[in-house]
């Protein structure tokens, strides 16, 4: 009898690849994904058995895991205390009084009662709401646009969305200062009016803009990643073919589906908006960090509340995009493995 | 559902200096299914993405009952596509997906969830409208793109190798799937794939291409049976081809046997290539020591296909032939044994070197 070569019928009789009856898969995996689950213990088993033998060869197992979590302690007390040690210096400037030798909430109290304090919070949080919509309007389409069409152009405009990181902001200031100016000499035209208008005390519309240029890396860099977590294309040709218009493919289909990459520059440019001195200062205005410094001074304790205060909130928002964030990540990821 | 007619009129594509689509000629008719069969980079997914009108053509026209269509957005053209990859949205349920075309030509919602049920019950997964795409297996998603391709009822299905991407057993299951649900919907559909069997398996012609260009368009069995080029030959089904003499208008002589030739053939006395399907060969054992002979040669391998084992024998000039033979015969030829070839049936095709 000659040889057999039964190769061909395997093939045809099923891959390895899948395994199991579809249908059978149960919620929250199917039968491609049950294999890698099963098989990634006996994988990890294998190093961590040779990791276990050359350790008992050498003596001493309980002896080596209690110096290693000697070290990974003492690198978490330098990290702690490097972190933690402002911070909690500044919560004890604010609610002990070293002359009273007593402990007081009391410039939580005055914070809302402070001059200029609601209005600097609410003008930041205005400015950050309106960068971030300039920023996602901007950006949303011409990432998706070049993606789709021109993916030759993702390093160019990569290139071109780091350049706030390596441009000063004071030289950013210096010349929108200067495009400002314009408009100065030539009173009741509609350039000197829309310099008023940019300018406005109430709600200057100018530092939006500036600020969209500075939070550019940051959101760039979250959107992009949103967007390589989903099949864009196959996304967008889907919808398309079943009759979605542009502006459709783009609210029902992409944003939901981008959702955690926009929700994480959201937060970043959130915290820059929220954090930046220099741009607002020179142009004169009082956004909550330049209200902190200027007007916070005369009374020691108040504007170092105010700062742990707006850390808090940052944390509060960051852990609550992290916790919506990371579901959709999850489902994503689970679908593209 | 309304059957429409499909037709693909002279398309050319370049992309640069590629030419992806030269001249591509096809028509379907109104509830015909037609498989699109060739190689890697033949142009076969460029023609259906022109047909969904995700591409533009150079120069062509797609006609859908006449009408020139070609100028029409993707959005436009009535077309429900299913896709090599899984194309599901994955923040909406498999209901909400196989509903969103329904949603955009302004459905009612009751009427909406009703015809998502239906369809998800005729592709066999009904009760799992509630899932997310993450909790569905391959073979599972593919048949919600599948229900939400029929959902708008198109007036032609594209299936973009839609089985591809799932192992072996799901692959055959859907495979019957949706040839059931074609059948019984109607719907004039386009099937792009570059398995043969696939195609030969569900379509009702199959278009063999080649380099941008159609080879030939032909039913499954006239298509392995009676090949239009040796391209076509080569390309479906498992072919032997073996050398050969014309000894008359109508006859050639292949390991020294007189074979009838149809079609085309060169004159007598020319030197040609027999094709021939392994089915259409006999062998016979010889002993070992046997005269020289150029039809007896050395078998090399045998693969056991169940009802038939295929033996492969290597002939005195290093032409290799493979034979189908009952199984139960298979024992008469060992490795490393002689045997003979004895053709048994027509050439499917005899061409020049």
């Amino acid at each position: 009898m000659a040889r057999l070569v039964t190769g061909e019928v395997a093939e045809d009789r099923g891959g390895p690849e899948g395994g199991g009856p579809e249908g059978a898969a149960p919620e929250g995996g199917g039968p491609d994904r049950a294999m890698p689950e099963i098989a990634a213990p006996d994988r990890a088993a294998s190093p961590g058995r040779a990791v276990g033998a050359r350790w008992s060869a050498r003596g001493g197992v309980t002896g080596r895991l209690s110096r290693v979590r000697w070290w990974r302690a003492a690198i978490l007390g330098v990290v702690g205390i490097y972190l933690l040690g402002p911070l909690v210096s500044a919560l004890w400037f604010t609610v002990y009084n070293p002359r009273l030798r007593e402990f007081s909430l009391a410039p939580y109290g005055q914070l809302f009662g402070a001059s200029g304090f609601p209005a600097s919070v609410r003008m930041t949080f205005l400015l950050a709401l309106t960068t971030i919509a300039l920023e996602f309007a901007l950006l949303v389409p011409a990432m998706v646009a070049i993606r789709l069409r021109l993916p030759r152009l993702r390093g160019v405009v990569e290139s071109i969305a780091m350049v706030p990181l390596v441009v000063s902001p004071v030289a950013l200031t210096a010349g929108v200062s200067s495009v400002l100016g314009w408009g100065l000499n030539d009173q009741g035209s509609w350039i000197f009016r829309l310099d008023a208008d940019l300018q406005s005390q109430s709600f200057p519309l100018i530092l939006p803009f500036v600020y969209a240029i500075l939070a550019l890396p940051f959101a760039f860099r979250a959107l992009d990643a949103g967007l390589r977590a989903v099949d864009l294309k196959i996304l967008v040709e889907a919808s398309r073919g079943l009759g979605a218009s542009w502006p459709i493919v783009l609210w029902r289909v992409l944003l939901p589906n981008l959702r955690a990459g926009m929700l994480s520059g959201a937060v970043l440019t959130l915290a820059l908006v929220f954090g930046e001195y220099t741009v607002a200062s020179i142009l004169g205005f009082v956004p909550f960090a330049v209200w902190i410094v200027q007007d916070g001074q005369g009374s020691g304790q108040l504007p170092i509340a105010v700062s742990l205060l707006s850390l808090l909130l940052s944390w509060a928002v960051l852990f609550l995009v992290s916790f919506l964030g990371g579901r959709r990540a999850a489902a994503v990821t689970d679908r593209s493995s | 559902m309304p059957a429409a007619g499909l037709e693909l009129s002279a398309l050319r594509r370049c992309y640069g200096a590629v030419r992806a689509l030269d001249g591509l000629e096809l028509a379907l008719a109104p509830g015909e299914l037609v498989a699109l069969l060739g190689p890697s980079g033949c142009g076969k997914t460029t023609a259906l993405r022109i047909v969904a009108g995700f591409e533009r053509p150079d120069a062509g026209a797609v006609r859908l009952d006449g009408a020139d269509i070609t100028p029409l957005s993707a959005a436009k053209r009535d077309m429900g596509m299913v896709f090599q990859s899984y194309s599901l949205f994955p923040h909406l349920t498999a209901a909400q997906n196989v509903a969103f075309g329904l949603r955009l030509r302004k459905t009612a919602a009751p009427a909406r969830a009703a015809r998502a049920e239906e369809l998800l019950e005729l592709v066999g997964i009904g009760g799992h409208g509630a899932r997310y795409p993450h909790q569905l297996s391959g073979g599972q998603q593919q048949r919600v793109a599948l229900a939400r391709a029929l959902a708008i009822r198109p007036k032609v299905l594209l299936l973009d190798e839609p089985l591809s991407a799932l192992d072996a057993q799901v692959r055959l299951q859907l495979r019957d799937e949706i040839r059931r649900v074609q059948l019984d919907l109607g719907i004039t559909t386009l099937f792009v794939t570059h398995d043969q069997e696939e195609a030969l398996s569900i379509a009702d012609r199959v278009a063999v291409m080649r380099s941008g260009r159609l080879e030939q368009c032909a039913a499954p069995a006239q298509l392995y049976q009676r090949p239009a080029t040796a391209f076509v030959a080569q390309f479906v089904g498992t072919m032997n081809r073996v050398r050969g003499t014309m000894v008359d208008t109508d006859l050639v002589e292949v390991a020294g046997h007189r074979l009838p030739v149809d079609g085309e053939r060169p004159v007598p006395g020319t030197k040609v290539e027999v094709l021939l399907r392994p089915e259409a060969v006999g062998l016979e054992a010889v002993p070992a020591r046997a005269a020289a002979d150029p039809a007896v040669g050395t078998v090399r391998t045998a693969t056991f296909l169940g009802a038939i084992t295929r033996i492969a024998v290597v002939l005195e000039d290093g032409t290799q032939v493979k034979a189908d033979l009952p199984s139960h015969r298979a024992s008469e030829f060992p490795a490393a044994g002689r045997a003979r070839l004895v053709p048994a049936a027509r050439p499917v095709l005899v061409i020049e070197p």
